[in-house]
Formats: structure tokens, sequence, C-alpha cells
């Protein structure tokens, strides 16, 4: 049989559809370049950690730059920037940083991701309603081109920088970056929790007071007819009860005095999941059990209530390789964004899931506000809505196309970070500046090299 | 590519005319299907194939010529297939041809028998199985039969390569393990096609609607043997019956 000594099978976190590829770990930006010019139309692509949930760091039968070795952090500067290789995590920048008292302007649900991979899918956090996606943090970054290496920014060919900031790796491996850390007092958040029967009261708690908070996100359960037939008895509308968590982060004066002392790095994962787990442990009665008791877990009403900001967060970091619990069968995130006035989509895609009984785990509920220049890049001002669903689920696949309609139709979209399956042509309804992009990649990628199996998939090429 | 349901939008057919194949095709066009290379060695039947293949969405459709008989030719239509296709997601092997009880010791219809639905299968898949790892990713659907799992009296020459078909490709997918592609194998009850037509129905028969569900819903599993109907697994019963029983059951 063939030999396979020279590749290696890799698929994204949701585990579906491994593909195999040769992959090259090289040890810094010039040995990318190298790469990068000697590849041909069998491809070659960036890979971080792997947190991408589908097939964006992959490219079959071609080539995958592992970033491992472009490792490393300067000291933060006065003015709060530091520059970092792409291949740092966020985890070992935030180790290195918050001691100092300089923590991520944005991050993602997990420290598990690198930098480079940060702004290849321009990833948001729970504060993007105030401070935007990921690279607008980023002053300056190295790209590695198939035509050279090349140092951007806002200001120098800021073409090529908003092509890259959400780009999911399609115009080269960055290879470095200038971040503007946020300054933090201390290692505790200042947390409000409340509890909603319903996504309608939720979304308008959230329109009307997280202009107020730096960090604010809701939990929406979608479980199926269980609830909603629990809720109907009450005389409940019933669909997507939630918790909606809106904090800052403490400042010294707002703690008792045995937690003010200088902000401490995270601890490490004290769970993990065994290699193989049997099939089905997540299904519908196991999750909708899951979904209630956390439900009933939350607060009511609670304010001010301290919190470490690791737990506040990165509440699954706690657990390493949690995707493994989906079993051999893996699972997807299906996360869109539409715009402010369409939030009955919102409640439209909770009410079909629900009624589908297709079995979701807790759905984050978050409003964006202004989006990036790139062409690529996901967040629009409104709102987005994201939730993991295992592989498996009867009529799922046909249940997200016409999501997907419904999304496209009110001006919304996927998010590629986390696509696995979108229809080809429904992508450029909503990412209308694709033209953009791939006239960017013409000028640093003229022979077409820098592509990956998400690419593919979606005809980016 | 595949997406994350296995489903493709790009399909080389092999045995592109017929019936079961065109159910297929239709199904997936509803999905993400929009090339296709059909193969098969009726130009008037291709033609036809690929107008229906079109019909229900398909994009690119392009045939390609090939006589199941000419072992020696099996890699070479292969490799037509992919050239024209571009990189394939999905190989569906649908290639075989039916033994008659009134030719079971002739010993050239045995021939011709064995070379359609072994010999020439397993040469291509072997060629089709080296494209897809150069690829570094694919499916390979092959339909089986129930015939397969325990070779009927009435049936034996068919059965027999079916069987040894069905043996292959269960290997065949063992083999590729870590190469990104994946072998599935349909195990098919008697479907009401061209190629049974005139047979008396049997019990755990199916349609080929049904065959292109349970292909598109194994894509999906991934699982490597697919049963259609899904009660048929319990053919594997079969197995534990004695020869002696076996022989005189009719068919």
């Amino acid at each position: 049989m063939p030999d396979v000594s020279g590749g290696q099978l890799l698929s994204g976190w949701g585990r579906a559809g491994a593909t195999r590829a040769v992959v090259q770990t090289p040890p810094d930006a010039d040995a990318i370049v190298d790469l990068l010019s000697a590849a041909d139309d069998r491809g070659i692509v960036a890979r971080g950690l792997g947190r991408s949930y589908g097939d964006a760091a992959q490219c079959a039968g071609g080539t995958v730059v592992d970033t491992v070795r472009l490792a490393g952090t300067s000291a933060v500067d006065a003015a709060g920037e530091v520059e970092v290789a792409a291949g740092t995590s966020l985890d070992t920048l935030v180790r290195h940083s918050v001691p100092d008292g300089w923590f991520l302007p944005v991050t993602p649900g997990t420290r598990q991701v690198t930098v480079g991979g940060a702004i290849a899918s321009d990833v948001h956090g729970k504060n993007h309603h105030v401070d935007g996606g990921f690279c607008r943090h980023v002053a300056a970054m190295t790209i590695a081109t198939p035509t050279g290496l090349r140092r951007v920014s806002h200001a120098q060919d800021g073409e090529l920088f908003w092509a890259t900031a959400g780009g999911m790796g399609l115009t080269g491996v960055v290879t470095s970056a200038r971040l503007r850390m946020l300054e933090v007092d201390t290692d505790r958040m200042l947390v409000d929790t409340d509890r909603f029967v319903d996504l309608d009261g939720v979304m308008s708690a959230m329109e009307g007071g997280d202009d107020r908070y730096r960090y604010s996100v809701a939990w929406v359960d979608c479980s199926g007819p269980i609830r909603a037939k629990a809720s109907r008895a009450r005389g409940r509308p019933g669909v997507g009860r939630a918790v909606l968590t809106r904090a800052d982060h403490a400042r010294a004066e707002d703690l008792p005095s045995r937690l003010r002392r200088a902000p401490s790095p995270p601890g490490r994962p004290r769970l993990g999941v065994p290699r193989y787990v049997p099939r089905g442990i997540l299904n519908r009665a196991s999750i909708a059990a899951f979904n209630e008791a956390w439900y009933r877990r939350a607060p009511a009403h609670r304010e001010a209530e301290v919190q470490p900001m690791w737990r506040f967060f990165y509440p699954l970091d706690g657990v390493a390789d949690w995707n493994r619990l989906y079993g051999r069968a893996g699972f997807l995130q299906y996360q869109f964004a539409v715009p402010p006035s369409c939030g009955d989509v919102v409640t439209a895609v909770v009410r079909e899931l629900s009624a589908r009984r297709i079995p979701s785990f807790l759905a984050v509920l978050k409003r964006f506000g202004p989006s990036s220049p790139g062409p690529l890049s996901f967040p629009i001002p409104g709102w987005t809505l994201a939730l993991d669903v295992p592989l498996g689920a009867e009529g799922l696949a046909a249940c997200l196309d016409r999501l997907d309609v419904m999304v496209a139709e009110s001006k919304g979209r996927v998010y590629l970070a986390k696509d696995s399956r979108l229809r080809p042509d429904v992508l450029a309804a909503m990412y209308p500046r694709l033209t953009e992009l791939s006239s960017v990649r013409r000028r640093i990628d003229p022979d077409g090299v820098v592509r990956s199996d998400l690419s593919r998939r979606l005809g980016l090429d | 590519m595949l997406d994350a349901f296995g489903q493709p939008q790009s399909a080389v057919v092999l045995g592109g005319t017929s019936d079961l194949a065109g159910a297929v095709v239709r199904a997936l066009a509803q999905r993400r299907l929009r090339t296709v290379v059909l193969a098969g060695r009726d130009e008037e039947r291709l033609r036809s194939a690929a107008s229906s293949a079109a019909a229900a969405g398909a994009e690119r459709v392009s045939t390609v010529r090939f006589d199941a008989q000419e072992v020696g030719d099996a890699a070479r239509a292969v490799d037509e297939c992919f050239d024209v296709a571009g990189p394939v997601d999905l190989v569906l092997l649908a290639v075989g041809v039916l033994s008659h009880r009134q030719d079971e010791l002739n010993s050239s219809a045995t021939a011709e028998v064995v070379t359609a639905t072994y010999s020439w299968p397993a040469v291509a898949l072997t060629r089709a199985a080296s494209r897809m790892s150069e690829q570094g990713y694919g499916r390979i659907v092959v339909l089986s039969s129930l015939v397969a799992v325990r070779v009927p009296r009435h049936n034996f020459v068919y059965g027999s390569a079916k069987a040894g078909l069905d043996a292959f490709s269960i290997g065949l997918g063992d083999a590729l393990s870590g190469t990104g592609v994946i072998v599935q194998v349909v195990r098919l009850g008697r479907a009401p096609t061209k190629m049974t037509e005139g047979l008396p129905g049997a019990p755990l028969s199916t349609t080929a609607e049904a065959v292109a569900d349970a292909v598109v819903a194994g894509l999906e599993s991934r699982a490597q043997v697919v049963w259609v109907p899904a009660a048929a697994r319990w053919v594997a019963l079969a197995r534990l019956v004695p020869q002696s029983l076996w022989r005189r059951i009719p068919g």
C-alpha cells in the first residue's frame, strides 16, 4: 500500500473529516518563505493548535506548516505593546504578561489558540461590543508569503493586513505580531448574573444594558421539547431560557484586602478526557440534563460577584481534550451573526433546533459591535449565536442548510473558523467582499499555492 | 472536498449506467455533488445517465467508457476519470454481471461474471485507492450484496465473485488506514433494477431510492459496512446454517 510515512492525518477540533498532509515545522520565518515559494498546486497552509472546528488548517495532499517553533514574546513595553511570535499560544502569552498586569485585549473562550490563529480567524471575545475583534489590537504583523516576507500594519499595506485579519490563513503564514495589551489591576472579575425564562427577555436586557459592561455573554438553552412542554404548562413561551453574565475587571479597591495582590497566571487543566470514549455519551437526554442543571445552578439575579478571571473567561480550559467527549463521530459548531434588527432570526434558529429535537449544548449569545475592515472577518454589528451539535443527529445537515439561507437572507453570515459544511454557493451572499480577498491573494501569491481544505470546499481558490 | 457530513462535491461512478448508481447520484446532487464522471460501457445509456444527473443538479457531468471484461484496461479507465474530474471526493463502484442458473457449468459465462464482478472492480479499486491516497483524502463506496455474506446455491457464481469483492474492499479499507481514504461496503438486499428484471421478488428486497438514502446516510456515519435494508444485518446469521440445509434453500 502507499507509503504514508511522509504524511499525517489532520482534522479540526470537531474531529470530522481528517485528511492527510505533509506537516513541516520550520524553525523561522525565512524557512517558511522557502516552503511557500517551493509549494505547488497541491497547496500549503498554516496550522497552529488545531482549534478551528472545521477544515481551515488542513491541506489534503499538500503541506501544512505547523508554527509550533515560532515561539516567544518580547517584554510588554511601557505603552503596553508586545511583539509575539505567531506560534505562541495565548496561554503562554498571558502567563508571561499577566504577572506584570497586562491581559489580552480580546480573548476567545480558550487560551489554547496561537496568536497566528487568532489573527487568521480575527477572533472575538465577550467584549466585542466595546473593543471589537482581535486584529483591531494588532499594531503590525509579519506575514510570510510565496513572494517574500512582509511587515504590514493598518497604514502600511493595510490591504494585505486586513485581508489577513480573519482571512483563514489564505494570504500566507503570519510569523509575528505586535499586540496592544490591556492593563489590569487584579486577576479578578466583578460579575453580574441574571436568569431569563426566554430569549426575548435576555435579548432586550442585552440591548438595554450591555453598554455598561466591558464583557457580556448569554448562555442559551436550546434543548428541545422536553422543557418546552413544561414551560407551556406554566403559560410561558418556552423558547431559549438563558443566563446572562456581564462583568468588568476588578480594580484593587473593589476587592477585600486578602484578594488585593498582583495578578497570577492560570492553573493547569485538572481534568482530561480519555482517548477512547464510547459513542453517544453526549445524546439528547444527557445534554438536556446538563442544560437543566446548569440553568438551575445560576442565581436569578446576583451583582458584583468576585470571580477569578481564568474561570470567567475560560470555563472549558479546565478540561483538556473535551472535544473527545463527542466520541468518534465528532461534532460541529454552528455560529452565525445577523444585523441588530434581525434578533428574530436568532429566535427562529433556536425554535427550529428545538422543534427538530436536535441536541445542542448551551448556545452562546452575544452582541457584536462594529466590524473590522477585513473582507473575510466574521463579526458584523448585531447578534451572534454559537452552538455545538454532535454529528449524527437526525436531519442535522438539511436543518443547517435551511438556517444558512435564513441567515444569508438577513444579510448575516456564518463563522468560517467554525465551519465544516457550508454550501459554497451561499458564501458570496454572506461575504460580499470576496473579490477584495482574491485580488490581494493574486498579488502576493500569483501561483495560488496558499490554500486549504476549507478554501477548496468553499470554492475560494 | 467532503464536508463534515461526508458529502462529496465531486464523484466518479464506475458502472454509471446502473439504476442504483443513478439513484445515488440524484440523491448526492440534492446535497453537495456538482461534478460527476460517469463511467460505463454503453454510450447511449451513459448519455441518458448523464442527462439525468444534470437534471438532478450536477453542473459538470462527463462520461468515460470502459468494458468490464478488459481487466488490463481498468487502471486506464480510472485514471481517465480522475483526470477529468480533478480532485475526486467519492468513488462509487457499481459494476457487476449477474449469473444465471442455466449457465452454472458454462466456463465462458463464469469467466464473464467473475471478471466483471470481481477482477475488473478489484483492479479499478486498487487504482482509485492509490489516486485518492495521493490526494490525501477520499471515500470509496462499493456496492456489495447480501449474497456476499453467504453465497446461495442458486446464484453461486455471482455470489462468490461478490463475496470476493466484499472481502477485497474490507481489506483495502484496512490497508488504507492512515491515508485519509475511507472504504465503505454497502451490502444490498435485492433491488428491482435492470439487472434483476424477470427475477422473482425476494425477502429483504429494497428499492433504488432506499439504497441511495442509505448511501447518503452511510457517508455521514463513516461506517465500514452499511446494510440495506437495515434489517439485512441479521443475514450475517446465515453463516451459522449448516451447508447441508443451506443448499436446499430455494432461490
